[in-house]
């Protein structure tokens, strides 16, 4: 996993509630036995006007012009702001990996879905949840403003508006290290070998039964 | 004093740090099942790394999302698909992993074929790279979805840093009417609290309208925890429970039986034990249920109406209301009886087990699929369910109402094989979501149970079920 440290990036705003992971990448797009290259396809059936299948040439598709990203002023975004709920649905790590691959950064939204927040963390994707108002007042800045950024700070678990104002926002302190450091969460656990050898001795024990 | 879920959870803590009450836990993983959409990068991650399975005999794996539900002699046509199952298949034969593969009878949808097989017992953390894994908390299992990184995580260290859900009760009490199932049960609780109603819960249900509820009942409220927002769901053991696990190939057998059934019998809620929050529900009260647009919490009674955006006050629900609405191709205060159906689906991990099918048959028997219906469908859960409903002749039934009669897997739950809906067409789907393009681009669905879903077969449009069974 990449270091995370912070970012300053243009903001695309979504300005939708329960966004589910089927919106994010659709389903035929998960027949991939790959974890790269689902970029093209995020949010496809909002984004293009005819219907995407694995191995088209996305070039030769039709846009949707009214699809927010498709806007050339928000091209090269690298932070997403949505509603609440965002990720709602499957568990699907190729939503994260989608919004990834887009250019996305960090996403910024009133609240996350479980599984989606902690997916995110897995591969460097930054969900950051603020205040519901906060959020409404970045949506309206954001659409009447052209070049809006923010800028994200991990370190000191801020947001920063063009006007200087600060936005703060809570994050696990663990997870806050792993993207610090772009640790592998494998590497660590297994620090742990011993403890996991003896949990599951003990486990085989009293339970064996859940051996057999 | 404990809940469920603490006691589940306090089980499985392998290591947490003592000085952090909020920080995570290292918390052991007891069943990992497995199918072909969320493991290929899973495993070519382990593989990169040169890591081996931490735990061989804990992984159960089957293919379900991709496999066709027509004639299967031929294998599957679609490449992408077929390689994608041929890659789980090439992994689980090289690390030695148990797998049912698409021609055994006992295949089938990941979440049916675990309980089937008694793969789920009490107790059990069980995990897999797919939302519906709360499935398997109705025996009184911590279970849960996971993403593709944590599937390699298990498969590497049999654990997961996890950080604990707060506890909410969902009490459902009083008696069930005829005709509402399980599945009213549950999309009346996520129409009640919101498919984020329960983010950062883990939701216990119980009451006694629980109590009565049979295994597969069970299954269907816990599937749909998720769709309220909490990553488990989970009922406490009683006789139901231990009932059904007897016998199954992969439960404990004699001695080991008795001293498990021992252990299982302390897998409940301490009486008095305080929760974060409490949902209460009259059974009585509960109507047979129909979603009118595009997440599970859009939902309404079966004698109901379409909502009205206008009477919304709050203007991102209203947006979100009208967008539903016209994708939906509905208007705004019409009834639901009105709504005309093209295809039926009957199936998926939240409705295909022998139940299910039997409920449903029930409904259709002596009837036949009325003239607009271009499809209507039943998916077994497994191979078994298939084999179970064939003996008891349900098959024969709805081939002779005019249903198509396929074999085991998720089907147009999701429509990732051929299984799915054009644009513009309308569906009574048992499945659990109604997101936008889930049962093909375009395609519209209304959530129902499989006994609505069959009535709405047979009418052409949505009825009461409760006046014509």
């Amino acid at each position: 996993m990449e270091k995370f440290h912070s970012c300053k990036g243009l903001v695309a705003p979504l300005d939708r509630a329960n966004i589910d992971t089927d919106a994010i990448i659709p389903k035929q797009f998960l027949k991939s036995i790959k974890r790269s290259g689902f970029g093209q396809n995020l949010f496809d059936e909002w984004r293009y006007l005819d219907h995407g299948e694995p191995g088209m040439d996305v070039i030769q598709r039709r846009l949707n012009p009214d699809f927010v990203l498709n806007q050339p002023r928000y091209r090269g975004a690298q932070i997403l702001l949505a509603r609440a709920n965002f990720g709602c649905g499957s568990s699907r790590e190729h939503a994260p990996w989608a919004l990834q691959d887009y250019g996305f950064r960090v996403i910024i939204a009133a609240s996350f879905a479980d599984i989606f927040f902690s997916n995110c963390f897995k591969i460097g994707l930054l969900p950051i949840v603020l205040d519901t108002n906060i959020v409404d007042r970045i949506f309206h800045e954001v659409s009447s403003t052209e070049d809006y950024c923010l800028t994200v700070n991990l370190e000191n678990q801020t947001v920063t508006t063009p006007s200087g104002e600060v936005c703060t926002f809570d994050v696990d302190t663990f997870r806050k290290h792993c993207l610090l450091n772009g640790l592998d969460e494998i590497g660590l656990t297994l620090q742990y070998a011993d403890k996991i050898k003896a949990f599951e001795e003990k486990r085989r024990t009293e339970q064996p039964w859940l051996f057999a | 004093m404990q809940t469920l879920y603490d006691k589940l959870w306090q089980s499985h803590v392998v290591h947490e740090e003592s000085d952090k009450p909020d920080g995570m836990a290292l918390l052991y993983i007891d069943r990992h099942l497995v199918h072909e959409v969320t493991s290929p990068q899973a495993f070519e991650g382990l593989r990169l790394a040169g890591r081996k399975p931490w735990r061989l005999d804990s992984i159960l794996a089957v293919a379900d999302h991709n496999v066709p539900t027509t004639e299967r002699s031929h294998g599957i046509s679609d490449p992408i698909s077929r390689l994608q199952v041929e890659t789980l298949d090439q992994n689980c034969e090289e690390l030695g992993i148990t797998e049912f593969k698409m021609n055994d009878l006992r295949q089938g949808i990941v979440h049916v074929i675990g309980p089937e097989q008694g793969a789920t017992l009490p107790g059990m953390t069980v995990v897999c790279g797919d939302s519906h894994t709360s499935t398997h908390g109705a025996f009184a299992c911590l279970a849960f979805g996971i993403g593709t990184s944590e599937v390699e995580h298990v498969l590497a260290t049999q654990c997961l840093l996890m950080k604990k859900a707060k506890a909410m009760q969902v009490l459902v009490e009083g008696k069930l009417g005829h005709g509402v199932t399980a599945k009213d049960i549950a999309l009346a609780v996520v129409g009640r609290i919101g498919t984020a109603g329960a983010t950062g819960y883990a939701i216990e249900f119980a009451g006694s309208a629980i109590r009565t509820l049979s295994m597969e009942a069970r299954m269907t409220l816990c599937n749909m925890a998720i769709e309220a927002g909490a990553r488990a769901g989970m009922i406490a053991v009683d006789d139901t429970t231990i009932d059904y696990i007897k016998g199954r190939p992969f439960a404990p057998k004699g001695e080991l039986w008795e001293k498990a059934v021992v252990y299982w019998r302390t897998l409940k809620s301490d009486e008095g034990v305080t929760f974060d929050q409490v949902v209460r529900l009259d059974a009585a009260q509960v109507k047979p249920q129909v979603t009118w647009g595009t997440s599970p919490e859009m939902v309404t009674t079966v004698d109901g109406r379409v909502p009205d955006p206008s009477q919304i006050a709050d203007a991102v629900k209203r947006h979100d209301m009208e967008r539903a609405l016209k994708y939906m191709g509905l208007t705004p205060n019409m009834s639901i009886s009105e709504i005309r159906l093209d295809k039926i689906f009957i199936g998926s991990c939240t409705n295909s087990r022998i139940e299910d099918l039997r409920a449903a048959a029930e409904v259709v028997k002596g009837r036949h699929v009325a003239a607009n219906i271009k499809l209507a469908m039943v998916v077994p859960g497994s191979g078994l369910v298939k084999h179970q409903a064939e003996q008891e002749g349900l098959d024969r039934i709805f081939r002779d109402a005019g249903f198509e009669w396929r074999e085991p897997g998720c089907s147009m739950c999701l429509a990732m094989n051929d299984d799915r809906l054009a644009p513009g067409e309308r569906c009574a789907s048992t499945s659990n979501r109604n997101f936008e393009g889930r049962q093909g681009p375009g395609g519209r669905t209304h959530l129902v149970s499989p006994v609505m879903a069959a009535a709405a077969a047979v009418a052409g449009h949505f009825v009461d079920v409760r006046e014509i069974y």
